[in-house]
């Protein structure tokens, strides 16, 4: 038996490329991508003949050259006779540091402001109501112009830190310093150190000692995890949750602590001699602009998301769990903020990538990103404007697609199980 | 059964109403709910008032109390200094650079007697998109919209009256063949014969159409600009002296008053011993002044431009027969050339390896050859230059480095909004299309854009982008980046509209089949209207994040208003000075973004049909 919507038998005909739907699709497609390769294949010859034209070969040698020029942030060892690549490599990880810091700070802003602004108390609401169409309506630039200005005209010199009548002073008991060239923070040292050791070919060197404090400390986790999981257990074997939060902690905390005592760890405090502070770890005055300005700024994303989050998730939600005898926290931990978290994490992730693409404007703060870098003094050094930029680009969506793999995967794992 | 209301201990007549207890209502009440209403919130109640208390304690006086009169950081100190002593010099602001500096800030170096071209060009474009806004007004409107998109940019940058034309004619000749062709050949083949034969139009003719108009009428209009040069140049070399006139006194008046203030302050500033009178008095000459100089540099520069002209003209008849001498002997020694050199259009294609293979007598040869046809070239530019400034008919034109301020921020984002418009539809329809390599193509340029910071892009506009183009070719920054801000938004278009897409119930599409419409056609009555709608806000959105990531121009050296900012502060007179421009900036970006992002709030709600 045929039905009315049999498509007619018979030979294919030339015409049918174009009428019958079956082939049209496959005709517009193979017309895309023929357009698509001619568009290509034109700008790609273009670009052949303007570099044979202005004499410069396409290739990537210049980045083993050496880069001559010095990197005031770097946190692998680098210095102007080290090749180009190199630079670009600290850029890159100057500009992940500023991306991860960032992040971290710009969620503990917004997550607050988002909180305060649906408080009930009126002054509190209305500060982060101002706070947050301040800092949205503001361009990113503005805000980091102003942030490294603020830092370098408002806070003392460390001259002021000087002599007897010393204008500013250490804050935090003589262990931080805060100058208009950055600040200066106690650092971590080991008296009984296992010194450093090179990967990578030798390219750079990792502490050993951070290696052995790291692996103890998540060591020290996944057994609290385990713990915690056998507690489960036998809360659903007995219905009784035996009390462990000490013993997690434990486990957590003294290896940690008798590790750190056995590397004979202990602060070494910035102090003034000279002219400027020696000692202690220094944070730049240009990381700390860029690093303030984009978390204040991702910061008031990020709270109007958490508020819609938290606004999304209806009344009854909360009044069920009350029916069901559950205590405010518990309500909070167990039935709000998991159904908050479906709508907040991925607005959450792409805010994070926008920090990270916008720390590329790190060149108002004088920090050298791989933008500064590879995009920058390297760019202007050699002359190579279409190897940069393309290394560049591809820098940046790496960085992107690994974020949005991230967002993808959350979102597969939290999503509504639809039948 | 008894009655109850019987019984003595039941009343039997209504209470009074009694008022509310006094702590739940008016001001006490209010405050001790919303901020008093737990120990906590009384806490954050006090940080939070002390806070706004220091805030504004520095704040207000700083803004309100600010110098308006000066023209300098040091002489907004000297007023300062005078009525507050030494130390407060940091405690009020110095207005005066807003003062002197508003029109900079506003338009850049856009003529001043032009100002109304932008501004008519953004209240046209308010006209052009109010169809789109209000339903209520008549179709014929978007034939207003239409135009708008041609005469916008016409009176940005001046020209030709027929260059608007000329281009629209084009869209115009388009939707003819499309019109006649579609219902004889189908409307697939008919949409491709129009689209090329617009194509064909701007390529080929456009260029030649206004060219020859140009010429035309410049061809008319030689011996009478002659003879009206010959009046001009006179007049105008009078009017220069006439200016020069009014500098004078304005300097000797300034250096006067600048000598009086340098005396007050070498006897030491002070309530006794003012100086913000003289500065006051300073201001209007200072300003006068400028103006003045402005005014004569620019008679100035228009009389040495009639002289040049004046001196073509005489030697008009020279330089065409020169030129068609030179196009002669270009042609021919290129035809000379030997084989070996007979392809290179540059010396620089020459390389140094290629230059052990070919003999130097050739290399010489090949140089003399480009070095006559750049000599045509150069003549070529100048007969065609002295052509567009007799024949021009219309506006004066700006070239594009003179656009500045806020006006190019405002140019950057509308023109970025309203070109990636079209070309975020078509990259969300081709996104959710069925067809697998349409779909690959649009998810990739989608997902490349929104992967790269603007700022790369930008890079590419101000150092890579005319290596894409054939060679030779050269456009000005502002269009480079205006590319690539339209390519940047468009990518973030296509999401907003493919959110808007996505959100449209099934049923919409189903119905529009049943119909029987085509994919175009149901797109364009069904699906589009209502899509386009709910993406509203996200389209002002998009718009207001664009709008601020405009500001990035600065990075490559575009004056808009942050460009403008180092550029003040680059000058001795407002060397030093911050807030006040950082903050007038913020407040106008400000004003406009939250502006829009409450309209779009406004337009949801109107626009909101559901229940």
């Amino acid at each position: 038996m045929t039905t009315m919507t049999d498509p007619p038998k018979g030979s294919f005909r030339l015409s049918m490329l174009l009428y019958d739907t079956r082939y049209r699709s496959i005709t517009i497609q193979a017309i895309a991508m023929i357009g698509f390769m001619l568009g290509a294949a034109w700008l790609i010859n273009n670009v052949r003949v303007n570099l044979a034209l202005a004499g410069i070969p396409f290739q990537f040698s210049f980045l083993w050259e050496t880069s001559g020029y010095d990197i005031n942030q770097k946190l692998i060892e680098y210095n102007s006779q080290s090749t180009h690549f190199r630079a670009a490599v600290v850029g890159l990880l100057n500009t992940l540091l500023v991306a991860v810091l960032g992040c971290i700070l710009a969620t503990f802003i917004g997550v607050a402001v988002g909180i305060l602004r649906l408080s009930k108390n009126w002054i509190m609401s209305r500060l982060a109501a101002i706070y947050v169409e301040m800092f949205r309506n503001v361009p990113l630039l503005l805000w980091i112009s102003l942030a490294v200005v603020a830092i370098s005209h408002t806070l003392p010199t460390p001259r002021d830190f000087k002599g007897e009548n010393a204008t500013a002073s250490m804050s935090l008991f003589d262990s931080v310093a805060v100058t208009n060239r950055g600040v200066y923070i106690p650092e971590p040292l080991f008296s009984r150190g296992l010194g450093d050791v090179p990967v990578f070919w030798n390219s750079f060197e990792i502490s050993l000692d951070l290696i052995a404090v790291l692996c103890v400390f998540i060591a020290g986790m996944m057994i609290s995890k385990l713990i915690a999981r056998r507690a489960e257990q036998i809360q659903n074997a007995t219905g009784v949750r035996p009390t462990v939060w000490y013993l997690r902690l434990a486990v957590v905390v003294v290896p940690t602590l008798i590790v750190l005592w056995v590397l004979g760890f202990y602060l070494g405090y910035p102090e003034f001699k000279g002219f400027n502070f020696k000692g202690g770890t220094y944070l730049r005055s240009s990381l700390i602009a860029l690093w303030l300005a984009l978390s204040l700024y991702t910061g008031a994303f990020i709270a109007e998301i958490v508020r819609a989050g938290i606004m999304a998730i209806s009344k009854g939600q909360t009044e069920a769990a009350e029916a069901l005898g559950l205590r405010p926290n518990k309500t909070m931990n167990l039935v709000i903020l998991p159904q908050a978290m479906r709508v907040i994490v991925p607005p959450l992730i792409s805010q994070y990538l926008n920090l990270t693409k916008n720390s590329s404007l790190a060149v108002v703060a004088g920090y050298m990103d791989i933008t500064q870098t590879l995009g920058g003094v390297t760019m202007n050094q050699t002359g190579r404007e279409m190897e940069s930029i393309l290394l560049l680009m591809g820098a940046y969506l790496i960085i992107s697609l690994l974020i949005s793999t991230v967002m993808n995967y959350y979102n597969e794992r939290t999503k509504l199980k639809e039948r | 059964m008894t009655d109850i209301s019987n019984q003595a201990y039941v009343r039997t007549e209504m209470l009074g109403e009694q008022p509310a207890p006094i702590a739940n209502v008016g001001i006490i009440g209010w405050m001790r709910q919303n901020l008093f209403s737990s120990p906590m919130s009384a806490v954050l109640t006090i940080l939070g008032g002390i806070a706004i208390y220091f805030v504004l304690a520095a704040l207000l006086p700083w803004t309100f109390g600010g110098i308006w009169n000066a023209t300098s950081l040091a002489e907004c100190r000297l007023i300062v200094a005078e009525s507050l002593g030494e130390g407060e010099t940091a405690h009020r602001a110095c207005w005066g650079v807003i003062h002197e500096r508003f029109w900079h800030l506003m338009y850049g170096f856009y003529p001043s007697d032009s100002y109304w071209r932008p501004n008519l060009a953004l209240v046209l474009l308010f006209v052009a998109i109010a169809p789109v806004l209000f339903n209520g007004l008549p179709k014929a409107m978007f034939i207003i919209s239409f135009a708008a998109l041609f005469i916008c940019p016409w009176l940005l940058w001046g020209g030709p009256v027929w260059t608007p034309i000329v281009a629209a004619l084009g869209f115009v000749i388009g939707y003819l063949v499309v019109k006649f062709v579609s219902p004889l050949l189908g409307s697939l083949t008919g949409l491709i014969i129009g689209v090329l034969a617009a194509l064909v139009w701007w390529l080929f003719f456009a260029g030649m159409v206004s060219q020859g108009i140009t010429h035309m009428i410049a061809s008319s209009r030689m011996d009478g600009e002659a003879v009206r040069l010959e009046k001009a140049i006179p007049e105008q070399k009078a009017k220069v002296a006439e200016l020069s006139a009014i500098v004078e006194p304005l300097e000797a008046q300034l250096a006067d008053i600048q000598a009086k203030i340098d005396a007050v302050v070498a006897a030491g500033v002070s309530a006794e011993n003012p100086v913000s009178d003289l500065v006051r008095q300073k201001t209007p000459v200072k300003m006068a002044l400028n103006a003045a100089v402005a005014a004569r540099n620019k008679a100035d520069i228009i009389s040495k431009n009639m002289v040049k002209r004046q001196k073509s003209i005489g030697s008009l008849s020279f330089m065409e027969g020169k030129l068609a001498e030179l196009t002669q002997q270009a042609k021919e020694a290129r035809a000379a050339l030997p084989a070996t050199v007979a392809d290179f259009d540059s010396l620089n294609e020459v390389t140094e390896e290629l230059r052990k293979t070919i003999p130097a007598e050739d290399i010489d040869l090949l140089a003399a050859a480009l070095k006559v046809n750049e000599q045509k070239t150069n003549l070529d530019i100048t007969i065609t230059r002295l052509y567009e400034e007799v024949g021009l008919f219309g506006l004066k034109p700006v070239p594009s480095r003179n656009f500045g301020g806020f006006m190019l921020a405002i140019l950057l984002g509308i023109t970025g909004i309203v070109l990636s418009f079209p070309m975020g539809i078509i990259l969300a329809l081709g996104r959710l299309s069925n067809l697998m390599i349409v779909k690959s193509m649009c998810v990739g340029f989608i997902e490349f854009i929104r992967g790269v910071p603007l700022i790369t892009l930008l890079f590419v506009a101000s150092a890579l982008l005319n290596y894409f183009l054939p060679k030779g070719t050269q456009f000005d920054i502002i269009l480079r980046v205006m590319i690539m801000i339209t390519i940047f938004s468009a990518a973030y278009m296509a999401e907003v509209i493919r959110g808007g897409l996505a959100a449209l119930p099934k049923g919409q599409y189903e119905a529009a089949d049943a119909l029987g419409l085509d994919y175009w056609q149901a797109q364009r009555l069904i699906i589009m209207p209502q899509a386009l709608k709910i993406s509203i806000p996200g389209i002002v959105s998009t718009f207001i994040g664009l709008f601020k990531d405009t500001t990035l121009v600065s990075i490559i050296a575009l004056s808009d208003p942050i460009g403008w900012v180092k550029l003040i502060q680059s000058k001795t007179e407002w060397n030093g000075i911050i807030w006040e421009l950082y903050g007038f900036v913020a407040l106008v970006f400000f004003l406009f973004c939250f502006g829009m992002s409450r309209y779009s709030m406004y337009l949801e709600r109107k626009l909101q049909t559901g229940h």
